[in-house]
């Protein structure tokens, strides 16, 4: 991306009352690292058509609109946001409330906002033992044990700064949200199609499918697009990618390879199983599916080659990280939501 | 509840319509007086239990979960229970790693004529669990987060 | 909840069985107040009764009711009575759900407030479950008259000829080379003590000369596929290496053959048969068979004695198993028992000392055609013994080898003792816990037993042993035991022992069990639908068992259970189709993955992967319905009717009293 491209955008997205009569976007980063706003502007000169149709009103990592501008505007003024990013403290649980007031279309763009994501495995964790990891490590220099405080009194006045929250949540756990973009990031292809349908709906060639449904997906799941070999599954051992090397042709399950390609939606196109690595479920879960975790543990355990609880455990013992491994992007989406830690308790 | 202001746990129960539930069944038939907190689900069979059943039953309020089916070997469907077995280990698993006590969810075989063991497991887990308190997993969940902006909490 | 979904709720009082302990108009009150969708909740004395029925039915009609919760006794009880009532309604019976708060609340719960409260919480889930039930129809298939008997014992016999009788085709199956079982191999039967082969080789050969039985004895199962109506079932018809087309069953060959075996099946190793034989002289069909392992033609290539000597050439050294494959609607089990091993017990002696006999060697030896001519004599087939200790329950009523009684032991030591006495006026000792004789005529026989001199001494024998330490005990066998009734140990010298040893499941029963998709219990025996009321079928539909494979049993009970099964599948055949139950699972292809976790998980191969689709399939006639495909499924592309996971999880929900109309009362 030039730095020109850029000019262009800010240029266009500094907000005129005379408006250019094309309707608005915004994209907002919550809690996130900033790939979904690469992976869309990953559709490379797919963005100019975003140009060509929308204005974009509000985008933080890629102009400089304030928090003020967008309160400024019409209660759903904008007719498409992307929202990207879990909800984890005081700001975003703002901005998710702010950007559904402000847009007729609230998309929850990638895991993050859609089922936690990395994020979301913080709610493993307490929010004492968040700090303490991030705040008082060996590498830290901090012997004051300095702590960020929500509200800080200088000279100046009171300095406030988002409360950190004990529990990360997702998009529609906080506000109704329209549609569903699953990824870590969503596939840039996939992300071009939604665009394009969205241009096509604005301009009455085409119409969005009924609110509440996962955009940019297939109907199953990654096994559906992978190309690797496969046969009835029997799993005597669990290996981990560490240690052992698999081939690339039979199914890594079937090679003891945790893949959660079985559990996750189609869309990504089987890129990671395609480049020898296992699926780690980025895609959130298959259709109609609520947790996906269950449906990885279920499916595994079935066929675990074992009968007596002591050989089974045997093998379990190959799976170190259950929590993460089954719940690394859906922890904050699953059933239980979080983990129980002391400090929630009464 | 009459003469007892003590925590009564509610325990959701997991039973196959072969051995388990006809268990239950006998208990019944025989008059025997067990814990009434365990609240009971028939399936055909126990290897119809879905993990999410478990999380779902912890999640929205019990304090407990009981699986049970017929024995090893004695599975209506010939060899399903193993694969019970198997999940539940699985799921044991992850849930220590969340945070639940490992008395909370029990796996128990009871063929159709063992009713009075079904009941005394029954009324052993309600024991334990009562001696663990409630698992209130909904409010810790799901807890309001503590807004604390002017002036409050300074203690992170 | 839409609109669509109207229900109605019904609790039974089951006269004070459950309105003594649970407030039942509360919880009918309760139900229609405060659960979503509930439009009518009543309580009546009766749901079961007629009258009770047309309350659902009147309601049905009236109130247009769309679901229906009975909360009433065990849905094992009524569950099809209601369903029925449904029916008549003109609801479909799938849209039924029953609560049980008699068996599960008002019989097991003292405190009233309690048991009410909990039954409020099952109504509650019936009620949230009912909402997400779908129609379901039956599903209907066709039978196939020919039937399948596994195993020519008396049992086996019995069911092939009523079912031949009755018009339809019997396919007999018996992996010896001859049917008749181990009744063939006794000497008399008890009580009546009539002759066994004398009684069983007519019913063998009417089985045997039958136009409506195919007789495939040395011949085996390998392999049945399909579902009730419809199974295809192949057999190994192994080679005799002799033409039955040709064979007379003259016996020259027998004659001839110079190569003599130990016979360790037909005659308990106490005698010999050649490598060419029939196991008895009555065998049908009378076909001799060549023991391979054993004939000096195909060990070292020389001798054909049999193949010289034979009149009308039938000998082919040449013949190769054939594999065949049969239609049939229904099968009949009735694959028997094994001995126990007495070898097993070392404190008994078998197998160490020589005068030590098991209950069947001891048949063979009384037996007026086995090895000895009838005669009771001692191993080295001269001496007659004078004393006998006759020892009950070996490997039976034992914590250490079988915990349960095999039923006919202690009628068979019975006879044994008579067979003693008669034969050789030798002093007989019985060594019993119990004496069951529970049958017709059988304590008539005990009685006469006793009457004949028989000396009973109620112990469990610890030791046989031969390593004598008191006059009058050089060169006996020496039985130690404690006497029970006297408070004594004794040491009790006889020439010869006979154990009675408990019957066993056969070695490969879990392997058959296996082969034809029904389960074992614990201690090995195949496992029936219901152990009171329904004996001969099993929990997979369209096979059946009868006889000592599904547990010890004399031979009344065999033929009376071989009889039964036979009627059984008559009435199957007689009525051309059989509905099997909805409730089974599907696969929805599109979402589908092709991921193949599901394939493995069937026990009874309904699962299928077809590889041009790349998708899994469930053939709806062989799922059972258990739904662990259902649970293990990663996309949540099987779906489990009638245990969905919509049903499952709002009835989770309806048993935590979430989303109710009012606020659950709290419990005073």
């Amino acid at each position: 991306m030039t730095t020109r491209r850029k000019e262009n955008l800010a240029a266009d997205a500094a907000p005129s009352p005379a408006a250019t009569g094309k309707p608005k976007f915004a994209m907002y980063w919550a809690a996130s690292c900033g790939g979904c706003d690469i992976a869309v502007l990953n559709i490379h000169e797919g963005i100019l058509d975003v140009d060509a149709n929308f204005d974009v009103v509000f985008w933080p990592v890629a102009m400089d609109a304030k928090y003020k501008d967008v309160e400024a505007m019409d209660d759903g003024a904008i007719t498409l946001c992307l929202f990207n990013g879990a909800i984890r403290n005081s700001e975003g649980e703002e901005m998710a409330h702010l950007m559904r007031r402000k847009s007729q279309v609230l998309v929850a763009f990638g895991s993050c906002a859609c089922e936690g994501c990395i994020p979301g495995l913080a709610n493993l964790y307490s929010r004492q033992a968040l700090l303490e990891t991030a705040f008082s490590t060996l590498t830290t220099d901090n012997l004051r044990a300095i702590r960020p405080q929500p509200s800080f009194a200088v000279p100046e006045g009171e300095l406030h700064i988002p409360y950190l929250y004990e529990t990360v949540k997702t998009l529609d756990q906080v506000v109704p949200v329209d549609y569903y973009m699953p990824g870590c990031p969503p596939e840039s292809k996939q992300i071009a199609a939604v665009v394009g349908l969205v241009i096509q709906a604005l301009k009455g060639e085409a119409q969005l499918p009924p609110p509440g449904s996962v955009l940019g997906v297939g109907d199953s799941t990654v096994c559906d697009e992978c190309a690797r070999k496969r046969s009835e599954k029997v799993i005597q051992q669990f290996r981990r990618m560490a240690t052992y090397q698999p081939n690339q042709e039979e199914c890594l399950l079937e090679q003891g390879i945790l893949c959660s390609g079985l559990a996750t939606r189609s869309g990504c196109g089987a890129l990671c199983p395609a480049a020898n690595m296992p699926c780690i479920g980025c895609y959130g879960p298959a259709p109609g599916v609520i947790d996906q975790g269950a449906r990885m543990m279920s499916a595994i355990s079935s066929v675990i080659d074992a009968k007596t609880p002591g050989e089974i455990r045997q093998i379990l013992d190959g799976i170190v990280d259950p929590a993460g491994t089954f719940y690394r992007f859906s922890l904050a989406h699953s059933l239980l939501h979080r983990a129980r830690v002391a400090s929630r308790e009464g | 509840m009459a003469g007892n202001n003590g925590f009564e746990p509610v325990i959701i129960g997991f039973t196959c319509n072969w051995c388990s539930y006809r268990a239950a069944d006998m208990a019944g038939m025989a008059r025997v007086k067990y814990a009434p907190n365990v609240r009971l689900i028939r399936m055909m069979c126990s290897g119809r239990l879905d993990p999410q059943f478990v999380l779902k039953a912890l999640a929205e309020g019990a304090d407990g979960v009981l699986v049970s089916g017929c024995h090893p070997g004695d599975c209506h469907y010939l060899e399903q229970n193993y694969k019970t077995i198997r999940r539940f280990e699985m799921l044991k698993k992850t849930l220590a790693a969340m945070g639940v006590e490992d008395a909370r969810v029990k796996l128990v075989w009871a063929s159709a004529a063992e009713g009075m063991i079904l009941a005394e497991e029954i009324d052993k887990l309600v024991a334990e669990i009562k001696a663990l308190g409630p698992l209130g997993w909904k409010r810790m969940a799901w807890a309001p987060e503590a807004l604390a902006i002017a002036g409050g909490d300074h203690d992170n | 909840m839409n609109d669509d979904v109207r229900i109605g709720v019904y609790v039974c009082h089951c006269g004070s069985n459950i309105a003594g302990t649970v407030d039942v108009e509360s919880v009918a009150r309760w139900a229609q107040d405060s659960l979503p969708g509930v439009v009518v909740g009543r309580d009546y004395k009766f749901m079961c009764s007629s009258l009770g029925q047309e309350l659902i039915e009147k309601d049905v009609k009236e109130l247009g009711l769309t679901r229906v919760v009975v909360a009433a006794c065990s849905p094992h009880l009524h569950e099809a009575t209601f369903r029925d009532a449904c029916r008549r309604a003109g609801l479909n019976p799938f849209l039924f759900e029953m609560a049980s708060i008699r068996e599960q609340v008002s019989w097991v719960t003292s405190d009233k407030s309690i048991a009410t409260e909990k039954a409020k919480a099952l109504v509650s889930g019936a009620v949230r479950r009912s909402a997400h039930l779908e129609p379901l129809e039956p599903f209907v298939v066709d039978i196939n008259p020919n039937v399948l008997v596994v195993g020519g014992g008396i049992a086996g016999i019995q069911a092939t000829l009523e079912i031949a009788d009755g018009g339809s085709h019997v396919y007999l199956v018996e992996r010896e080379p001859s049917i008749g079982g181990h009744m063939a191999q006794l000497d008399k039967t008890f009580p009546t003590l009539d002759c066994s082969a004398c009684i069983l080789t007519p019913k063998m050969f009417t089985a045997g000369q039958h136009r409506n039985v195919t007789l495939l004895a040395w011949s085996e199962v390998e392999k049945v596929e399909g579902f009730i109506g419809n199974f295809t079932v192949t057999i190994r018809k192994r080679a005799r290496k002799v033409q039955t087309d040709i064979c007379t069953g003259c016996g020259v060959c027998e004659e001839k053959c110079p190569k003599k075996v130990i016979d360790d099946v037909f005659e308990a190793g106490l005698g010999y048969r050649k490598a060419i034989y029939r196991p008895f002289p009555q065998a049908v069909p009378k076909y001799p068979v060549i023991d391979v392992e054993n004939c000096t033609y195909f060990q070292r290539g020389t001798c054909k004695a049999c193949e010289k000597f034979c009149p009308t050439g039938a000998i082919d050294f040449k013949q190769e198993d054939e594999i065949i494959k049969v239609e049939v609607g229904n099968i009949i089990l009735a694959t028997g028992y094994d001995l126990f091993d007495c070898g097993r017990i070392p404190q008994y002696g078998y197998g160490r000392l020589a005068n030590v006999f098991t209950s069947m060697e001891f048949e063979r030896l009384a037996n007026a055609a086995g090895p000895t001519g009838g005669k009771v004599v001692l191993r080295d087939g001269i001496t007659t013994p004078q004393s006998v200790g006759i020892v009950h329950c070996v490997g039976s009523r034992d914590r250490n080898y079988n915990k349960y009684c095999s039923s006919i032991c202690c009628m068979q030591s019975l006879k044994f003792a008579h067979i003693v006495k008669e034969r050789t006026g030798a002093r007989v000792y019985n060594f019993y816990i119990d004496i069951r004789t529970p049958a017709k005529a059988y304590d008539e026989f005990y009685q006469h037993v006793v009457e004949e001199g028989i000396i009973f001494v109620r112990g469990k024998v610890a030791e046989v042993t031969d390593a004598a330490r008191m006059t009058g005990e050089d060169g006996k066998l020496i039985i130690q035991v404690e006497d029970t009734l006297v408070g004594k140990q004794r040491r009790i010298p006889v020439d010869m022992v006979v154990l009675s040893a408990g019957l066993e499941p056969r070695g490969d029963a879990k392997e058959t069990a296996k082969t034809f998709g029904i389960s074992c219990s614990m201690d090995g025996w195949f496992i029936e639908r219901h152990p009171k009321l329904d004996p001969v079928a099993t929990m997979t539909d369209g096979i059946f068992i009868a006889g000592a494979c599904q547990g010890p049993k004399d031979i009344p009970a065999a033929v009376s259970q071989g009889a039964a099964a036979g009627a059984r599948v008559m009435g199957l055949i007689n009525q051309q189709h059989v509905s099997l139950e909805p409730v089974r699972a599907s696969v929805n292809a599109d979402q589908c993955s092709g991921c193949r976790i599901c394939n493995n998980l069937c026990p009874f191969n309904a699962i299928a992967f077809l590889e041009d689709r790349a998708v899994s399939e469930i053939n709806p006639a062989l799922c059972q319905g258990c739904g662990t495909c259902v649970a293990a499924c990663p996309a949540g592309a099987i779906a489990g009717a009638h245990y969905s996971n919509d049903q499952i999880m709002s009835q989770i929900e309806g048993l935590l009293m979430l989303d109710l109309k009012q606020p659950a009362p709290v419990p005073a």
